[in-house]
């Protein structure tokens, strides 16, 4: 069974970056500059999703994307239900498929989902019912699209002309689904260049084959780049033989502002978050003029409430902010 | 006693036997069980059951080489297995040992074949295990293995790590005139991995197999092989690499022979991307380039044979995300159209293509059938191969339905089935189409 391709010009599901056509990435890029506004003013809410229901199925833990999915969902107006895995009977040996049954019985409209496994996102939208929209919010390593737009979407606020721009991804492109959704973004948007940097055991092999060029050492990767986009390290990477030590990875691959100073005077700082100070990122970068890293997660509530928008099939014209 | 109906005359058919090297049409008469004359009747033949065979490939009855039977929920479902096997024109099922409850002990076997006699109609042969429990620390009762039945001795897809182990089993089956099946694979390397290392494991971010995996085992165990003197058969090889090995070990004269299976030769990682779980097999399907080396190899005859590698499944098994989904294919019903795809593609002659299902499994595990010689049982089926049909999940025999070529379009399909002489298949009129 392979899952029906949404008719041009229309979003249904979003699982990955792939499936999208350049037109709907600056669709949904531009929906989500128009609600900028609504984000910034008093009375923050818009009532086009008003009578939907947006189900957040998280079966990992998160802070950031749930929060702005949940936030993005309210100022459209849906009615929220939050289902964490560790209160649910998911946990009991609930199968998922079980588990989108019975959310299907609710009448949600929306289903946004975060699962460790890699092409769960697919899995829920190839057996969710026809009028449900699945949003991917993670799944293992292969896609993370919301972030990768919301990532393109910062850019694009500083730097509008994107094909003159040298893109550095720096670190765990390995185990990082926002790395993957990022290059996908970016290369489908006509970036000049898109770089991965770090050592051989974070690099998975053929990565070039997505369009990126790969380098091993920040000293190579950093010249020339408009923007610098800096992987959270986590910490099991520490077991299996992937990295020595914490130290050794932040004196080799850690974002300072020695190493900064190598990239372009007015380059970009970007993190998805939660940042892990002192390992791959030093403090005064991540707090320093070039970071946008806070307005990455501002920016994650116009870009959800976009997407969301067009999935339930309104968007795009002026009278969606009134 | 001879009974009528067991006399059989198969007019007018294109008999390829590759074991005798004939290829030509004949009118072939079975009786008693047995193959009895050709194109004249045998004496004592009495006329009147007959299959018109004009237009239809006559060939020995196939010899899967690794038939798992049932789910892992339901232990034994032999008699849908057989049927399936049947239907796809295959007498003979080798049962591989890491199944459940795993073949370390006689006892396991009788149960097998006892009840492979009541409920089945393919032949089933047991491949006992090479290690207890195969839990890759003590040696099997080998010898008793082999009375009691077992063609062959496998710790099956759980790799022996300690070499140590795997060289005095290797000895010991060696002593017993044992040939033992190795599914070469580095444990650490394919930990947890579910697809080929490559561009498409990249981009969809799935943990993967690098093909050194394979390599590093075969390596491991040509060593083993070189220094016990055992005859061993590689199964299931994936990559370019893995064929290069064994080219040199049977150049080098080592008693070694391979197989692949059938969708390794027709699908490769980009089958992926779409994340079917329906394409999850282990070993995983490697790159393009890989699967070009193991259809090269076919057709030099560094892989002897093929098989279907058949592993039923529930379709609670494949319906979760990819990396959870179990992996295998319900492949007994369409390993006769995708081998003789190959032959389409013009990879292979027919005499070839058959051999691959028949004389040589048969060789390597040491088997009577594969042949049609007069004397030879007659184990054989009859093959329309201009047919062209579609597989729909629901026509399926098998108990799992779990085949990636189900709803395409199909070349070559199964008429009828004989084992023993007996016609225990028959292709109904309402599913020609």
């Amino acid at each position: 069974m392979t899952l029906p391709a949404d008719p041009p010009g229309q979003l249904h599901h979003l699982l990955d970056i792939q499936s999208l056509s350049r037109e709907m990435i600056v669709r949904i890029l531009d929906t989500a500059a128009s609600f900028m506004s609504v984000t910034e003013r008093s009375v923050k809410k818009v009532p086009l999703l008003r009578g939907k229901t947006v189900v957040n199925l998280f079966f990992e833990p998160s802070t950031r994307t749930r929060m702005t999915f949940e936030l993005a969902a309210k100022r459209l107006s849906a009615d929220v239900l939050n289902l964490d895995v560790e209160h649910s009977s998911a946990k009991k040996g609930e199968t998922l498929l079980d588990t989108l049954r019975n959310l299907e019985s609710m009448h949600m409209d929306m289903l946004v989902v975060r699962h460790n496994e890699s092409g769960s996102a697919d899995f829920f939208a190839r057996h969710a019912a026809p009028h449900v929209c699945v949003l991917n919010a993670g799944d293992g390593r292969h896609a993370h699209p919301t972030q990768g737009l919301l990532d393109v979407f910062t850019i694009r606020r500083y730097k509008p002309d994107l094909s003159k721009l040298v893109v550095t991804i720096i670190g765990d492109v390995m185990h990082s689904r926002v790395a993957r959704s990022e290059i996908e973004a970016l290369t489908k948007l006509g970036v000049a260049e898109v770089r991965v940097v770090g050592p051989r055991t974070l690099i998975p092999r053929d990565i070039e084959a997505m369009g990126v060029r790969v380098l091993y050492r920040l000293e190579d990767a950093l010249p020339d780049s408009d923007v610098v986009i800096a992987l959270r390290l986590q910490r099991e990477r520490m077991q299996g033989a992937l990295l020595p030590s914490e130290g050794e990875y932040f004196s080799h691959y850690g974002l300072t502002s020695k190493r900064l100073a190598l990239a372009k005077p007015d380059a970009l700082v970007l993190h998805p978050g939660p940042i892990n100070r002192g390992v791959e990122i030093a403090s005064d970068v991540a707090d320093g003029p070039r970071s946008v890293i806070l307005e990455q997660v501002a920016n994650g509530i116009a870009v959800r409430m976009a997407v969301m928008a067009l999935a339930l099939g309104h968007a795009g014209s002026k009278e969606h902010l009134a | 006693m001879t009974s009528p109906t067991t006399h059989w005359r198969l007019r007018n058919g294109r008999l390829i036997d590759p074991a005798q090297q004939r290829d030509e049409v004949v009118d072939l008469y079975l009786m008693d069980g047995k193959v009895a004359g050709l194109n004249t009747p045998p004496t004592n033949f009495y006329p009147g059951q007959e299959i018109d065979a004009q237009g239809s490939w006559i060939i020995p009855g196939i010899v899967e080489l690794s038939a798992h039977l049932g789910h892992s929920d339901q232990t034994l479902a032999i008699a849908s297995e057989s049927k399936a096997g049947i239907a796809g024109g295959i007498t003979t099922l080798a049962i591989p040992p890491d199944i459940h409850p795993c073949i370390d002990n006689p006892a396991v076997v009788e149960l097998i074949q006892l009840r492979g006699g009541r409920y089945g109609q393919a032949h089933l042969r047991v491949v006992g295990g090479l290690t207890t429990g195969l839990n890759g620390e003590a040696l099997t009762e080998m010898a008793a293995l082999k009375e009691a039945g077992c063609v062959a001795i496998s710790n099956g897809q759980r790799t022996v790590t300690n070499s140590l182990v795997l060289r005095r089993a290797m000895e010991y089956a060696a002593s017993h005139d044992l040939t033992i099946l190795l599914y070469a694979s580095d444990p650490w390397l394919s930990a947890s991995g579910c697809a080929h290392e490559g561009a498409t494991s990249t981009r969809l971010g799935l943990p993967s197999i690098p093909s050194a995996a394979e390599t590093i085992g075969i390596h491991r165990d040509l060593a083993l092989v070189e220094l016990t003197g055992v005859r061993a058969h590689f199964c299931r090889l994936t990559s370019a690499g893995g064929v290069r090995l064994i080219e040199q070990a049977k150049a080098k004269g080592l008693a070694v022979t391979a197989d692949v299976a059938v969708h390794h030769l027709h699908l490769c990682d980009e089958n992926l991307i779409n994340l079917d779980t329906r394409y999850r097999v282990d070993p995983p399907l490697r790159s393009r380039t890989d699967r070009q080396a193991l259809r090269d190899a076919v057709a030099s005859g560094v892989i002897d044979a093929i098989c279907s590698d058949h592993r039923p499944l529930s379709a609670d098994a494949k319906r979760s995300p990819y990396p959870s989904a179990k992996a295998g294919i319900s492949g007994l019903e369409t390993l006769v159209p995708l081998t003789l795809a190959l032959i389409n593609d013009g990879l292979l002659s027919p005499t070839q293509a058959i051999s691959a299902l028949t004389a040589a499994p048969a060789r390597l595990l040491n088997l009577d059938g594969g042949n049609l010689c007069i004397g030879a049982a007659a184990d054989l089926c009859l093959i329309n191969p201009q047919a062209r049909w579609q597989l729909a999940a629901e026509h399926m025999h098998s108990s799992g339905r779990n085949n990636p070529f189900t709803g395409n379009e199909l070349a070559g399909r199964v008429t009828h089935t004989f084992v023993g002489g007996e016609l225990v298949y028959r292709l109904s009129d309402n599913l020609k189409n």
